[in-house]
């Protein structure tokens, strides 16, 4: 039987920590980077006789979420305890919604690199408390225990087993990805943690109607990691299948050193949460006019935008999709093409295309890159008006990356403006035919392939500065004699 | 009169006359205390120093006619209070040394009243027992008869304001903790309604009952007390944003035409005939007085000793988990490993009873049980809520014993959980529902104390402590102090 005839079924569980200033119910500062235990108070160290209070901006936060992805939000929702020992979970629970979540039934559509959509389907996004972390490196003999992180809120996204590739599960993570951005509820580091999820993978035969059993792997903060670990387990789960064995209900760790997934604990060892309503907060209730006002003050979405960017400056669905990836990056993009009034393919092709590589080598956002959007759009007038040529270009933008000067002033410092007086390339072309005299009697007796020769050499001789339109237009009335 | 029968008013007016100053008042309960609270173990820590310092302030502040509240009158806490500074056990091993780095919310309001703390009192490990003799600091006597219990959980502070070791005491009620013992050592206990009083540093037992309150020899007294105790708290979310007012001031009004609720259920076979008797008496006071009495029935009653072991045994279990050995509280000698570490903290640091309960709420909450047990109990707490409010559809308050009989031996019922839980069998409506209630002494069976119980509707302690405050006028079986503490 071969790998064709199965197909993948994923889910993802994403966790989003919600960038409020404070925790989810105390007021101890919300960041990342500082000493073990400094931003711990009473209530994160669930010292007795403690109380949470819940932080009303994360309910804010949640339902700009909900309201985003078009889902129901609850009127009533309820915080629960979810029951387990931990060193790093100082209360003995963790404070999550479990049976009455905030955001429920939503759905996000992504775009594939062929330009095809699809919708997936978003279960419910609930709140709960993140739990600290336990140290080892340096402790010998002891474990530390930093509880900065408890109480950090999180939004936690649950999608419907309704991706089919790794490729789908990436697309859609990156969808997620933008909104919680968009909607400045996250700041999307996943480096930090901020943004990471739990993926639910399992195969079954082309066909079959019922799910086959899945492994969650858990704790995937890169989008390279989610691809590689989801492929890994598809082709674990696919060989151990056809040689005639079982995939068993567990919780699967990815090591991205061996690129492999593997057990860290099975259903049978799972823990039993004992979830029951926390007697300590009240539900969460929720009027119409709240939410009603917070959906009036939603900016634009990456889906409104990337449709109207598409429709604007006629780009292609995807095309739109990646200006869109971004807020900063589109409201870039905008800045560009309304500085340069017009060539919005022009300036789509370089955002996505020069300026997006030069940045993701250098590891840079779009708010930090050198060239600015005012720089750009002057050196693109620059191409448009045919003062350089699209490859002439190409050297201006590298010597303005380096430099941080203007496109004109490199232009003039290095002479590139393209020539396009007549007569001057009309001196070049004859000085070239007349070195070149085989090559062009033979271009004459039908070897027409070397009309590109003699486009190269007078290239050559102008340095590259030659307007290639005009050029080939003067060649072909030259060149035949 | 001597100075330890006077009323809390009396004390706070007395020192604000100059009459006697706070540190005269201090040093006589605390040689109160000095010589009696070792044969009643009513204290689990006796805080001298800082007394007579708070003393001492309270007089400078006296002198310069700052006078609050309160000031400079003494009272103590029930151990569960946490108090910066000065160890909060709450009964137990596992926090035998442990100070709190902070203040209750109510430990700070009656601080900034200008009160002296005398010490904290003892009380059933976790406030888990009846009977006060689950502490893992020894029973408390009942200062009637030592041979007997006081009740519980909040048996120290019952005791100690029976015995006259402290003016009035801080205490909790989850299933009648205040009222109990306030019965059966034949004192005033006020349990408020839930969400009253703020829980923010009172330690969690089972978070959806638990409220403090106060135990004092008079209704007046626990009025004084519960207007300074009293009040929203931003920082427990299940704290009531109502005004509160001054409770001193809405008593002395007559209980002609009040509706008083007989309920059905409370004279059941359960009840000591005696205990019955003076109860009778008593609900024959108030007609007197103009009450009308009408027979209620709460008929999901007799349902909650059943379901108020399920809720809170499953509230407990999680509250308890915090207490794991790792960043307080007891912990064991050379753990192996982290396994060991929770299992022997945990195993050394709880009582049996403790033990007990937090096993029950660990299966009721478990997977393939929670709908059988912790749901069904859920859904039978609102039954009983539901009973309760449609009594008051008809009558103002509810009356009836606080308990089924007066004091018994310590450890008859030890070995018997079931027994000891139906010792609350009145008083646990009350918890399930929210509801205020109070128990005051009205009369003896056999020289013991019998509590009167009145139930009001939500934030209804006014009403109650007036109520109460009517039949004390009448009555002085709340000025009754045991012989040896006379």
């Amino acid at each position: 039987m071969s790998a064709m005839e199965w197909e993948t079924v994923i889910g993802l569980e994403i966790h989003a920590q919600l960038s409020t200033r404070s925790k989810i119910f105390s007021g101890s500062a919300s960041s990342y980077g500082a000493r073990p235990n400094v931003h711990a108070n009473l209530v994160d160290l669930g010292y007795p006789g403690v109380l949470p209070v819940l932080n009303a901006e994360v309910v804010r936060m949640a339902v700009k979420l909900g309201v985003a992805i078009d889902a129901r939000i609850a009127r009533t929702s309820v915080f629960a305890r979810k029951n387990y020992f931990y060193p790093d979970l100082p209360k003995g629970y963790q404070i999550s919604q479990y049976e009455l979540p905030i955001v429920a039934g939503g759905a996000l559509e992504i775009v594939l690199e062929d330009g095809s959509r699809k919708r997936i389907g978003i279960t419910r996004a609930h709140l709960e408390e993140d739990a600290g972390k336990s140290l080892h490196e340096g402790l010998p003999g002891v474990s530390g225990i930093d509880l900065n992180r408890a109480g950090t809120p999180l939004i936690e996204i649950v999608s419907e087993p309704e991706m089919r590739s790794a490729k789908e599960a990436v697309a859609y993570m990156k969808k997620v990805h933008t909104l919680v951005r968009y909607l400045e509820i996250c700041d999307g580091n996943m480096q930090e943690g901020s943004f990471r999820c739990d993926a639910n993978v399992s195969v079954r035969k082309k066909g079959a109607e019922i799910f086959g059993t899945r492994a969650e792997i858990k704790n995937l903060n890169s989008f390279r990691y989610v691809e590689k670990a989801i492929l890994y387990e598809v082709s674990r789960q696919v060989e151990l299948l056809e040689s005639g064995g079982r995939v068993v209900q567990e919780t699967r760790l990815y090591d991205a050193d061996k690129g492999e997934t593997r057990s860290m604990r099975t259903k049978e060892e799972a823990n039993d949460y004992r979830y029951f309503p926390d007697p300590d907060l009240l539900p969460v209730v929720l009027t119409d006019e709240f939410i009603e006002e917070i959906r009036r003050g939603l900016p634009e979405l990456p889906d409104q935008k990337a449709r109207r960017l598409a429709s604007d400056y006629g780009l292609s669905a995807y095309d739109a999709g990646v200006l869109t990836s971004s807020r900063e990056l589109a409201a870039y993009y905008e800045e560009v093409t309304q500085e340069l009034q017009g060539e919005p393919k022009l300036a789509a092709n370089w955002v996505m295309g020069e300026l997006a590589a030069s940045l993701n080598k250098e590891g840079l956002d779009i708010a930090r890159s050198p060239i600015s959007s005012g720089k750009l759009a002057a050196l693109l007038r620059r191409i448009a008006d045919e003062t350089i040529s699209g490859k002439i270009a190409k050297e201006v933008f590298e010597a303005m990356w380096a430099s941080g000067k203007e496109a004109d002033a490199i232009i003039e410092e290095k002479g590139l403006r393209q020539i396009t007086d007549t007569a001057a390339i009309l001196a070049v072309i004859d000085e070239v035919m007349a070195k070149n005299s085989a090559q062009l009697a033979d271009y004459r007796s039908g070897k027409d392939k070397l009309f590109g020769f003699f486009v190269g050499q007078v290239m050559k001789a102008t340095g590259g500065k030659a307007n290639p339109a005009e050029l080939t237009k003067l060649l072909k009335t030259k060149l035949p004699g | 009169m001597s100075l330890h029968k006077k009323s809390l008013a009396e004390l706070a007016a007395g020192l604000r006359e100059r009459k006697f100053s706070s540190v005269e008042l201090t040093q006589l309960y605390l040689a109160r205390i000095d010589a009696h609270a070792g044969m009643l173990n009513a204290f689990i820590t006796v805080a001298h120093e800082s007394a007579l310092a708070s003393a001492r302030a309270a007089d400078h502040e006296l002198a310069a006619g700052r006078a609050r509240a309160l000031t400079g009158v003494p009272f103590a806490h029930k151990d569960i209070f946490c108090t910066a500074g000065l160890r909060t056990t709450c009964g137990s091993r596992m926090l035998d040394q442990f100070v709190s780095p902070y203040d209750a919310t109510v430990v700070a309001k009656l601080k900034d009243a200008g009160t002296v703390l005398l010490g904290k009192t003892n009380m059933d490990e976790f406030a888990m027992g009846s009977s006060s003799e689950t502490s893992y600091y020894g029973p408390v006597k009942n200062p009637w008869n030592t041979k007997l219990v006081p009740g519980g959980s909040s048996g120290g502070s019952a005791a100690a304001v029976a015995a006259r070791l402290v003016p009035a005491a801080t205490a909790t009620d989850t299933g009648g903790s205040i009222r109990q013992p306030a019965a059966l050592c034949g004192v005033t206990g006020l349990k408020p309604t839930y969400g009253r009083v703020s829980r923010y540093g009172m330690i969690a037992f089972a978070s959806s009952l638990d409220q403090g309150g106060v135990i004092a020899p008079s209704a007046e007294d626990a009025a004084l007390m519960l207007s300074v105790m009293a009040g929203f708290d931003p920082r427990d979310s299940t704290s009531v944003d109502t005004a509160v007012p001054d409770y001193v001031a809405l008593l002395g009004k007559s209980v002609a035409g009040l509706r008083v609720g007989i309920v059905k259920e409370f004279f059941d076979a359960g009840l000591d005939a005696q205990n019955g008797r003076r109860v009778e008496e008593a609900l024959a006071l108030y007609r007197g007085l103009g009450a009308t009495l009408k027979e209620v029935s709460l008929p999901n009653l007799p349902l909650s000793v059943p379901t108020y072991y399920v809720v809170a045994p499953a509230e407990c279990s999680s509250n308890l988990a915090r207490f794991d050995g790792v960043r307080f509280g007891h912990r064991c000698s050379n753990p192996r490993d982290l396994q060991d570490l929770y299992r022997r903290s945990r195993g050394e640091g709880f009582g049996a009873e403790v033990k007990r309960r937090v096993m029950t709420g660990t299966y009721v909450l478990s997977a393939g049980y929670y709908d059988a047990y912790y749901l069904k109990a859920q859904k039978v707490r609102q039954l009983i809520a539901r009973d309760f409010r449609d009594a008051f559809a008809e009558v103002d308050m509810l009356m009836g014993p606080t308990t089924p009989t007066p004091a018994f031996a310590i450890g008859a019922k030890m070995d018997d959980p079931i027994t000891m839980y139906l010792n609350d069998i009145y008083t646990i409506g009350a918890n399930l529902a929210g509801l205020p209630a109070i128990s005051i002494p009205c009369g003896f069976v056999a020289g013991l104390p019998v509590g009167l119980q009145l139930v009001g509707p939500h934030f209804a302690e006014g009403a109650i402590l007036n109520a109460a405050h009517a039949y004390q006028r009448e009555t002085d079986w709340h000025r009754h102090v045991p012989q040896d503490y006379a």
